[in-house]
């Protein structure tokens, strides 16, 4: 169904971190954008789709320290906005904002650091889009809401979302724009509870899933349905705004690491430590309210704990994937 | 990320040294009074409440110059003396353990269990004396207290953070190269076979349910692997089965090549620590610094013995010359880096000033004045 294209090497190796890869459509210029983040440094490659150009750069986090090992990054992802396309990276220090090509910074949010270390660890992790908000998790389990201008650096903090109690590992929107949904927001914790959120000048929460007292790493929304990765391997699909469980798959034999979806063919792509990545499919069944899962595609990517898996665009015809210690993004097309 | 590494780094860390001590010192004929009190010196500076309580407060993990220098601390804490060369061969082939056993580690929690071998088989080496086995079990006794209740998310934390640690080494090892859990590019082997995880369901299974929560549908799918159901859980408690074999010993007494190590073909280990930290200035942050203080501090300096003793950690010239000759074709592939330990009056006495030097006060980080910083830093770069 698919087969291997050939990879694009980066400078340095991916991070075990979750969602460890972000992937830019840019249409008018026939190019791709990749982010990989490496430590301290987000690996940024800018890629032609006739393969023939690739251009790289990188980016630290804020304020390089000495001892590298304090300003970690936790995730880089790029958010679609209605006018304009940028990148976030959230670290150990706070959230930095780029254009989306990462050539300048326009905003910077500080974390609130304690003098001396406390037991729980401090950073941001967590990055999604949803109208014209790129909204950001923080360890202590609270949801960041900076209201983006069409253009400038005028970016302010309009709210600050109080759903978890637990560090958030991912959040993901759909129906930005043109459509009306009753929810447009989810977000995961190190507990495993989902909360469902709709977008507005006050954000409203609409559901909260219970999980199992085992981490969501990855979770994405897609016709109302939230799909969730676990670290028990599992994948379920719930109907956000109820609740209501429509399937349960033991997909992976280790913690997964990475879940995106092609929201036009409802194509799911699940990617885990134990080297597999796994393409299922996604169908509405209107006359059961419910959807229902499929199993498509398999590939292993031998000996490696693979950290970032994604969808290159909205079909699903290709996608890219980065594992711990490799220096490479490993692309595979439909056949 | 994770601010409670320390602990767990220096248990295993620590326990990979002494594996290797041990065969080492039993491979040299070394005397049972003499390998006793290395093991009973390094283990009870290593275990002291003192340092101990240093590593439990909540700090970031630091650099591997931090860590080799209070790692080469611990281990001149014995009458043993090691050469930085050897020391740097010796750390090459203990992170490269422990980075095998965090990276197979089959939940994050077992993480706990892979140092709770390793305080197991400490123990061992111990048993004869008393005081250190206390010292052993009080320590135990308090990471069950601290890491028992984190949530599994916490651990993974932790474990992403060591595995950002090891990022890049690939130091190829030839037990490792042998028992082929390494490959000859200096990777780690990944089954796609065997029991799954405690606590994991066996994948393949697609369940459906209706919106009353009845389940209406299941079918199966292709996992491209073969997995079978999970083994018993290991034991969590001061003494008992562990079950996962990660942390055991894997170092035997009759194969002293066995700590052979080699460079990956592609890239040395030293100029990939080297790319990794090229952009900072070749400096340690004050954190750090406060952080070697206390660590330093907290360890006995021990009254510095006119004769040691020394052991050759590793193969002499003479016995490399004879097994390239004999292994002519391997030679090419595994290019064996000749190591010898040695007495170094001059490295001793900068080691023990510097833990001499903290030893004395209550001194405060914050009295470290920039040029006693830059002091202790050039020391350390002529180590």
């Amino acid at each position: 169904m698919y087969h291997k294209e050939k990879s694009i090497q980066i400078k340095n190796s991916a991070s075990a971190l979750y969602n460890n890869l972000g992937v830019l459509r840019i249409a008018p210029r026939s190019l791709t954008y990749f982010t990989v983040v490496h430590a301290n440094v987000v690996n940024m490659v800018s890629a032609s789709w006739d393969g023939l150009n690739y251009s790289h750069r990188q980016l630290q986090s804020k304020e390089p320290n000495v001892a590298t090992s304090t300003s970690l990054i936790m995730q880089a992802a790029f958010c679609a906005l209605p006018s304009r396309d940028l990148l976030v990276v959230t670290s150990q220090k706070g959230i930095q904002i780029y254009e989306s090509d990462g050539s300048t910074m326009v905003y910077w949010h500080a974390l609130d650091i304690p003098e001396t270390p406390t037991a729980q660890a401090v950073f941001a992790r967590g990055i999604s889009a949803v109208e014209s908000y790129i909204c950001v998790g923080v360890s202590s389990g609270a949801i960041l809401v900076f209201d983006v201008p069409s253009k400038g650096s005028n970016i302010t903090l309009s709210d600050v979302l109080k759903g978890h109690e637990k560090s958030i590992t991912d959040m993901a929107s759909e129906c930005s724009g043109s459509q009306e949904c009753i929810a447009d927001l989810i977000s995961a914790d190190d507990r495993g509870n989902l909360c469902v959120w709709k977008s507005g000048e006050t954000f409203q929460r609409f559901n909260n899933i219970p999980g199992f007292d085992m981490s969501c790493t990855s979770v994405k929304l897609w016709k109302g349905t939230a799909v969730a990765g676990y670290g028990t391997g599992q994948i379920r699909l719930y109907e956000a705004v109820t609740g209501i469980l429509h399937a349960e798959v033991n997909a992976h034999a280790r913690w997964i690491y990475s879940l995106d979806i092609a929201p036009f063919s409802g194509l799911l792509l699940s990617a885990g430590e134990d080297s597999l990545v796994r393409v299922w499919h996604l169908t509405m069944k209107p006359e059961s309210l419910s959807v229902e899962v499929a199993h498509l595609h398999n590939e292993c990517v031998t000996d490696t704990q693979i950290c970032g898996a994604k969808f290159c665009d909205g079909d699903g015809y290709a996608f890219a994937v980065t594992g711990y210690d490799l220096s490479e993004i490993i692309r595979y097309t439909q056949s | 990320m994770s601010v409670r590494t320390l602990p767990l780094v220096f248990i295993n860390l620590g326990g990979e040294m002494l594996y290797i001590l041990d065969q080492r010192l039993q491979a040299l004929n070394t005397s049972e009074d003499n390998s006793e009190k290395v093991m009973n010196d390094i283990v009870g500076t290593m275990f002291s409440k003192d340092f101990m309580d240093e590593l439990i407060k909540p700090q970031q993990l630091y650099s591997h110059r931090t860590l080799k220098t209070v790692l080469t601390r611990l281990a001149h804490a014995s009458i043993m003396r090691l050469n930085p060369a050897s020391m740097d061969r010796l750390y090459e082939l203990m992170v490269m353990a422990f980075k095998y056993q965090v990276f197979l580690c089959p939940r994050p929690k077992d993480l706990l269990l892979i140092t709770y071998n390793h305080i197991d088989t400490i123990r061992e080496y111990v048993k004869h004396t008393p005081v250190v086995v206390n010292q052993v079990d009080e320590t135990h006794r308090k990471i069950i207290e601290v890491y028992s209740s984190l949530p599994e998310g916490e651990f993974q934390l932790l474990r992403q953070t060591l595995l950002i640690f090891f990022q890049d080494m690939h130091v190829r090892v030839s037990l490792f190269l042998k028992n082929q859990i390494q490959n000859p590019n200096g990777r780690f082997a990944l089954s796609t076979s065997g029991p799954v995880p405690h606590g994991i369901d066996v994948p393949g299974l697609i369940r459906m349910f209706d919106r009353k929560g009845r389940e209406v549908r299941r079918c199966e799918f292709p996992t491209g692997g073969s997995y079978s159901s999970p083994v018993r859980e290991g034991c969590f408690e001061l003494h008992g089965d562990r079950v996962i074999r990660l942390g055991m010993n894997m170092y035997t007494i009759n194969h002293p090549e066995e700590t052979h190590t080699s460079k990956a073909p592609s890239l040395l280990m030293s100029k990939q620590l080297a790319t990794k930290t090229d952009d900072t200035p070749n400096l340690l942050a004050k954190e750090e610094l406060n952080l070697l203080a206390r660590l330093m501090g907290s360890m006995k300096a021990e009254n510095m013995p006119e004769t040691g003793f020394w052991i050759n950690l590793f193969t002499t010239d003479q016995e490399e010359e004879e097994e390239a000759a004999s292994d002519g074709a391997e030679e090419s592939l595994f290019g064996v880096i000749n190591i010898q330990a040695m007495q170094d009056e001059q490295v001793a006495t900068e080691l023990a000033r510097i833990a001499g030097q903290f030893a004395e006060g209550e001194e405060t980080p914050g009295n470290l004045s920039s040029s006693k910083g830059d002091d202790l830093l050039a020391m350390m770069d002529d180590l």
